[in-house]
């Protein structure tokens, strides 16, 4: 062989790599949860409660019980002699919860009774013939009433149904103490004030509507006392964990897979009472269970996401300096804490420094329960929420001041020279420069030409607005300080005989295409083919540890692992290659990769191919001194801090003075979100962020009647942003490398639902000015903007 | 439940025979009876589309017809679009694009657009946005899917 044999290997981190997911998901031979069939499977089908609140009097499943082809009927009250209150992941007080009711439910939709049968068909006719009687009690649905003394509880133990409260503020969180340093300084920042806006503002309850609804498949082996779950999850590694906990396993009698998952958005975070029911049900019945959900199922049980109520007070100065803020956070948590539910309001106060140096900070917390569905994680978890409150409280200022909301942002940004920044409420933004930023998203928008548009368009009667959003986010999550499962993440490459490479993550995709960025890097590292590498992910039984997909953490701490595990495989490949060349006296160090070969730097005459090299590690004839046979490494990555990418958007908006119908006109995202792996996927995931953002601020709310009963139960009542709801988004991106890890990535997948809500709201409050809306509660629907428009509503409630 | 009836459904080219329900729904038969998972179900309702399949020709919700109501008929499913190793021009341009994420909405939102092109070879964006309308796709913000299926156009005006 000569060092001529192949071509040179084009650098691929930073290209547009198509992606190596694509082909089976293309051609249907994807496998999603449902498509898994095993011999001998059962199907199981759930009993809910069709009120929101009420004592369960009576079940009677007889005639469930004696249709064909139904193996078993079983309440709740019944499972718990099988299955424990579910665990949950945060350090907050919790009222117990069983995976299906046992004397009480508190939302629609809570399951009291399940179905063992042949097929789903019957299984759902089982349930279906199932009587359940209650005493129904008064719903909860109005978090503030829930709060007074009149109000009915959901659960003992938790009075005017108050689940959690947290307060702090004044000029900073003493480290020590955890205490605020100076309270009274909020209230002098205030009463100094030269403009104060005060604004109540619902961030409205969601649902993620992920496209793949949830599903599980569950086989215990009794005679291995094994036990394998399937699902749709965001994380098998934590659900290996907790469904052996609560099957009283250890995790190495458990192996969780997640195959290929049809989306998460935080909702397939949490680990559902569907998948603790199948695993002791697997395991009772003796055979293969599955179960899964359909849409109205989904609505009715998986997580919603958001719902907070902000009470939210900005003071400044008349040159526009910001000089303090009061947040008085309401969180509609619904009617139990699951896996993170507590946490995710606690992060909107943590985010809601935003971008700008804040003196002071007053931030008050209260976690409400009422007869909803949970809440946890949806797309952003706590940083949308926050950041909306900010950014439309920022523009209120502007608007008062008569300032540019360009230039408000600009004057109260935290100058670039003084990252790492410490915020008032504890965390440290590890890096930053937001001016650049804000320059590139005015040039890319045309700024003074979008607002000439607006007076143009106005002039001819017409209903347009522009706005302006400027966000920091956090993620990267880790550290393990902060996240109760541990934040690192786990990584093994594997180099194969013939140079092939294995490589595993923890962080386990459903539509992020780790498997084309990771194969990337792989393939940058080693300077061999793409083609080369395999990325396995999802199984439990192959990626030994993981943590798994959320808060925008797949590159930042699992690219970072990957990153550490190739190093440790690539010494030792160099060290093998050394001695193979023991007879020109090469040092390990002296050795690159190099277009499939592993050479003396600068010399590559003097190299062996990458193939020869692993060939060589598993037939080390004769094995160098000190070393083991193979190259097989694995790495954890534990980040030191958590990562802030940041970004600007701008939109245009046109409301129909007939119907009130908003148009989004223009959309311009500028993110960074530090070094980008492949561009095309970065596109990718910010468009589908901003999708989201512009869902919430424009179409989408869970809606729950007076009684408890959910409204939107189907695509039918909840609208969906529609392609053709959409415009051409414009994106450019400023890059400011984190620190944090190797890489210099931050992280990108929740970026867009974060600039992009307060910044169409934003927009729309614009439009609407001249009719003297100074806010308007999203979502954006017609009605409501045609009651300002023609009604002069003020558009406040 | 009633007593099964037979259906015959021409199924990507194949004849299928089976005794089936009434009331067993296309999407059902497809999957579970023939085993082509590659048409999925995202919503019971018909307002998603993940289900869509060709019957007849025609883009049609699979989740909301029976499969006797297909008695007869010809359905072709994402399994039965490529050309053997030949990609379609659409499945091909999902691919250059970045047409897709999780993958869940992309078969029924391919059969849509492949039923889009031939009744509208060039379609505008706007004409594309309109026209894949009865999908969600969660994922993308539906740009690359519009890439996607233009790319798609062009290729195909070119053959």
């Amino acid at each position: 062989m000569t060092i001529a044999d192949g071509p040179a290997l084009p650098k691929l981190i930073g290209e547009r790599v198509k992606r190596r997911e694509d082909p089976r998901l293309i051609q249907g031979q994807a496998t999603y949860v449902d498509d898994i069939k095993l011999p001998g499977m059962l199907h199981l089908a759930f009993k809910r409660s069709d009120i929101a609140h009420g004592v369960i009097t009576r079940i009677d499943t007889s005639a469930a019980a004696a249709m064909d082809g139904v193996e078993l009927v079983i309440t709740g009250t019944e499972l718990a002699d099988h299955l424990g209150p579910m665990p949950i992941g945060t350090p907050f007080p919790a009222p117990d919860h069983f995976s299906v009711a046992t004397d009480k439910v508190r939302y629609v939709g809570e399951p009291v009774a399940v179905v063992v049968a042949e097929d789903r068909y019957i299984a759902r006719d089982a349930a279906d013939a199932i009587e359940v009687e209650y005493d129904e009690l008064p719903a909860v649905v109005d978090p503030e009433a829930a709060m007074e003394a009149d109000s009915a509880t959901l659960h003992e133990g938790f009075e005017r149904n108050i689940a959690v409260e947290s307060y702090w503020g004044g000029t900073g969180v003493n480290p020590e103490t955890a205490q605020p340093e100076d309270d009274s300084a909020v209230d002098a920042a205030f009463a100094e004030a030269d403009v104060v806006v005060s604004q109540r503002m619902l961030n409205q309850r969601l649902a993620p509507n992920a496209m793949e609804p949830r599903g599980v498949v569950a086989q215990y082996e009794p005679g291995r006392e094994y036990l394998t779950v399937w699902s749709a999850t965001q994380n098998p590694h934590i659900l290996r964990t907790l469904v052996a906990a609560m099957m009283g396993l250890g995790e190495h009698q458990v192996r969780a897979v997640a195959p290929e998952v049809g989306g998460g958005f935080g909702c397939k975070i949490n680990i559902y009472g569907e998948e603790y029911v199948a695993a002791a049900l697997s395991r009772l019945v003796k055979a293969p269970v599955k179960w899964i959900e359909d849409r109205t199922e989904a609505f009715l049980t998986t997580t919603h996401g958001r719902d907070l109520l902000g009470y939210i007070d900005l003071a400044a100065k008349s040159d526009g300096t910001i000089t303090g803020l009061k947040a008085r956070i309401i969180a509609d948590i619904g009617a139990y804490e699951v896996l993170l539910t507590a946490m995710i309001p606690t992060l909107t106060g943590l985010m809601m420094n935003g971008v700008y140096r804040l003196p002071v900070v007053r931030h008050e917390l209260t976690e409400v329960f009422t007869n909803k569905t949970p809440t946890d994680a949806y797309r952003g978890a706590g940083r949308p929420e926050g950041l909306y409150f900010l950014e439309r409280a920022v523009d209120m200022v502007a608007r008062e001041l008569d300032m540019d909301p360009a230039e408000i942002r600009r004057k109260n940004f935290v100058p670039a020279d003084e990252f790492p920044f410490a915020t008032q409420s504890g965390l440290v933004y590890d890096s930053g420069n937001y001016e650049p930023c804000l320059d590139k998203a005015l040039e890319v928008a045309d700024w003074q030409g979008l607002l000439a548009e607006r007076d143009a368009a106005r002039a001819e009667g017409r209903i347009v607005g522009v706005g302006l959003s400027f966000y920091v986010e956090v993620c990267g999550l880790g550290p393990s300080a902060v996240v109760p499962t541990g934040g690192w993440e786990h990584s093994g490459v594997t180099v194969e005989r013939g140079g092939k490479v294995t490589a595993t993550t923890g962080a386990s995709p459903h539509g992020q295409g780790n498997e084309t960025t990771f194969a990337q890097m792989l393939a940058d590292h080693f300077s061999i083919p793409l083609e080369d590498i395999t990325i396995l992910h999802g199984d439990t039984g192959v990626v030994k540890q993981g943590i798994g997909t959320f808060g925008s953490r797949s590159q930042a701490v699992g690219g970072a692992a990957l990153i550490s595990a190739a190093g440790k495989a690539g010494d030792k490949m160099k060290q093998f290659a050394a001695a193979m060349m023991t007879d020109q006296e090469v040092s390990p160090e002296d050795l690159v990769f190099e277009d499939g070969r592993i050479q003396v730097e600068g010399a590559p005459e003097v190299s062996k191919t990458f193939a020869e090299v692993a060939d060589y590690a598993y037939v080390p004839v004769p094995l160098p001194p000190g070393m083991e046979p193979g190259v097989s490494e694995e790495a954890f990555f534990e980040p030191e801090n958590n990562t802030y990418p940041f970004g600007c958007h701008i939109s245009m908006v046109e409301v129909d003075r007939d119907t009130g119908e908003t148009k989004l006109l223009k959309l311009i995202a500028v993110d960074d979100c530090g070094n980008v792996i492949n561009p095309l996927i970065v596109d990718g995931q910010v468009h589908g962020g901003l999708a989201q953002g512009i869902g919430q601020a424009m179409f989408e709310e869970v809606v729950y009647d007076e009684d408890g009963q959910p409204v939107t139960a189907s695509f039918m009542d909840y609208v969906m942003p529609r392609a053709a709801d959409l415009p051409v988004f414009e994106l450019d991106r400023t890059v400011t490398p984190t620190p944090i890890n190797p890489l210099g990535a931050k992280g990108v997948g929740e970026a867009g639902t974060i600039g992009s809500t307060p910044c169409v709201v934003n927009a729309a409050v614009d439009a609407l000015a001249p009719f003297g809306v100074t806010h308007i509660e999203m979502p954006l629907r017609p009605e409501r903007m045609w009651r300002i428009i023609n009604e002069g509503e003020g558009g406040q409630s | 439940m009633s007593e099964p009836v037979p259906i015959t459904i021409n199924v990507n080219g194949r004849k299928r025979s089976a005794m089936v329900e009434p009331r067993l729904l296309l999407v059902h038969f497809l999957r579970e009876s023939l085993n082509l998972t590659g048409t999925h179900v995202g919503c019971d309702t018909s307002q998603c589309g993940a289900c869509t399949v060709l019957l007849d020709g025609s883009s049609a919700k699979s989740c909301t017809v029976f499969a006797v109501q297909a008695d007869g008929s010809e359905v072709q499913t994402i399994e039965g679009l490529a050309d053997g190793d030949e990609l379609h021009p659409l499945q091909d341009g999902f691919w250059e694009e970045h047409g897709l994420q999780c993958g869940y909405c992309t078969p029924g939102m391919i059969m849509s657009a492949v039923n889009l092109l031939e009744e509208n070879p060039a379609p505008s964006e706007a004409e594309i946005r309109e026209g894949i309308s009865g999908n969600l796709c969660r994922c993308t913000g539906y740009q690359h899917i519009v890439n996607a299926i233009q790319h798609a156009a062009e290729r195909m005006a070119q053959s």
